[in-house]
């Protein structure tokens, strides 16, 4: 089943030398699977995620011949349908804890206050703010809610951004480098929680990442973004074999644990790839 | 006898304990890796040998001598650092130029337009990127400049402190390169930390894997190849860094 389906998404930004694209001519569908979105700095992966939201900045343009979301056109939602789809239906949790969470509220205010959309009253919003927290594999879930953002480690800190983001139980999440800014292997911990969310849930993922073996081993299918277009797309299983010189080039320049390849392959860039 | 000698070595900061007793020693023309997550304290340990955090305890010899503290002009041309984030480690109101003719200033160099010269040429930038502010530098090209100013007082030792984890693959594979072909050309001593097992793999003779202030394990680049740690924190590290591995059902 489809839940987002894209097409030709374009995302344009004013600068000195006329408008630039940023994202151009995106097209996927989505189903309840885990996709992955894979690009360095500046590919336009992030710009992708956040139009997908209606979050494209003010300055900038986004257009697409189609963004369906469940069946409601995204090109022609209002402010008020918008209000109604975001946290409820599709949220986004964003790379730091630090920048994202509200340094001046305790984290048991944000999640109820997440969780208000959904809860009876606000006894059972702070319930299910403490199941939340639970779920995400918080031990003391009542430190924690008392917890202001800044006492709270980075791997606790995102764990309580996903159980912010999942308490309205959307139907779509976009994660946009939820682990870049974390240890490796709390790294791990917080992908295997967004993995059981995933699929007792249902839920459709969008992972967006500039870890290239980290999103195939943990999604199912992997577009790989270049100079904001999608250069490749294939199953996570099939990276092995990508095409594209760029995805393969990628692949190569990493250095591995039991590799001795010296010097490391550089990444020979084509102009013919951005055009 | 070894060219970088630290005894028992204790950070503190306040009531924080950053260092507990580290002991490592490298020898000459060897890279050698601390490897650790973050609060490890394994930047701290780089951070107190070029005498950017107190030692509260502990010796740090270098070539046999004790340093002093503050340390002497001569300890500065022997090692230098590179840190982790060429966008804040530059000064963004000066030119590549004086950047790299300060540190030649300070140590009373005559010939400052030749080394400037060749100093960029030896990091792969070449005379057009002299007079250019950092802004005007995408993040590859700004740590080759923070490693060209590390090596034009010619050290024989590089302190590289995470050089790369702030870049994109392709260009941390440039890096790399270019920090490898520098140590082969010119016989250069690495003390090299990151949070990257690969890069470390990559980079580094031996290591160590360092946690909450602690060393755990000291391990040769062979062992680490073969996945034959002794104890269970590194070989968690080593299983994360493969990525992610589904439970079986």
């Amino acid at each position: 089943m489809t839940l987002l389906a894209v097409e030709n998404l374009t995302v344009t930004f004013p600068s000195r030398q006329g408008p630039q694209s940023v994202v151009r001519n995106v097209s996927f569908t989505l189903g309840r699977e885990r996709l992955g979105i894979v690009g360095e700095s500046g590919s336009g992966k992030s710009q992708t995620g956040r139009a997908l939201l209606g979050l494209t900045p003010t300055s900038g343009l986004a257009t697409a011949d189609r963004m369906e979301f469940d069946g409601i056109d995204l090109r022609a939602a209002s402010p008020a349908q918008w209000r109604k789809l975001r946290g409820a239906r599709m949220s986004m949790v964003m790379q730091d804890p630090k920048f994202s969470l509200n340094p001046v509220m305790t984290i048991g205010r944000q999640l109820a206050e997440a969780a208000r959309r959904v809860a009876s009253g606000s006894a059972d919003a702070r319930d299910r703010a403490v199941a939340m927290l639970e779920a995400v594999q918080i031990r003391d879930p009542a430190r924690v809610m008392a917890a202001y953002p800044h006492e709270l480690s980075g791997g606790m800190g995102q764990r309580a951004m996903i159980a912010m983001m999942l308490i309205t139980e959307p139907d779509l999440l976009i994660a946009d480098e939820p682990t870049s800014a974390l240890d490796v292997t709390v790294q791990i911990e917080v992908l295997r929680i967004l993995d059981d969310l995933v699929t007792s849930r249902g839920m459709g993922l969008i992972f967006i990442s500039h870890d290239l073996q980290l999103v195939s081993s943990f999604c199912d299918r992997v577009l790989v973004m270049y100079a904001g277009r999608v250069v490749e797309e294939l199953r996570a299983a099939d990276l092995a074999q990508a095409q594209h010189p760029y995805t393969r080039g990628l692949m190569g320049c990493l250095p591995r644990i039991d590799g001795d390849q010296r010097p490391l392959p550089t990444l020979q860039r084509d102009e013919a790839w951005a055009r | 006898m070894p060219l970088i000698d630290i005894s028992d070595l204790h950070v503190r900061f306040g009531p924080v304990h950053a260092v507990r007793g580290v002991t490592l020693a490298v020898n000459e023309g060897e890279a050698f890796g601390i490897v650790g997550e973050s609060g490890s304290g394994k930047s701290t340990v780089l951070r107190a040998i070029c005498g950017l955090a107190p030692t509260s305890a502990g010796t740090i010899r270098i070539d046999g001598q004790t340093l002093t503290a503050p340390r002497s002009p001569a300890f500065y041309r022997r090692a230098q650092m590179v840190f982790q984030d060429p966008y804040a480690s530059l000064h963004p109101r000066h030119t590549v130029d004086k950047v790299l003719s300060e540190p030649l200033a300070i140590h009373g160099f005559s010939d400052r337009e030749a080394r400037v010269e060749r100093a960029l040429n030896d990091v792969g930038l070449g005379q057009g990127f002299r007079f250019r502010y950092p802004h005007q530098l995408s993040g590859g090209q700004r740590q080759r400049v923070a490693v060209a100013r590390a090596l034009i007082l010619e050290p024989t030792i590089l302190l590289l402190d995470e050089p790369t984890s702030a870049l994109d693959a392709s260009i941390q594979a440039e890096v790399l390169n270019l920090l490898d072909r520098l140590r082969s050309e010119r016989g250069l001593t690495y003390v090299l930390v990151s949070h990257d097992l690969a890069v470390v793999a990559h980079m580094c003779e031996r290591l160590i894997v360092m946690q909450h202030g602690q060393t755990v394990e000291e391990l040769t680049r062979a062992e680490l190849q073969s996945h034959r740690a002794a104890k269970d924190y590194t070989r968690n590290l080593l299983a994360a860094s493969e990525g992610f591995t589904r439970a079986a059902p």
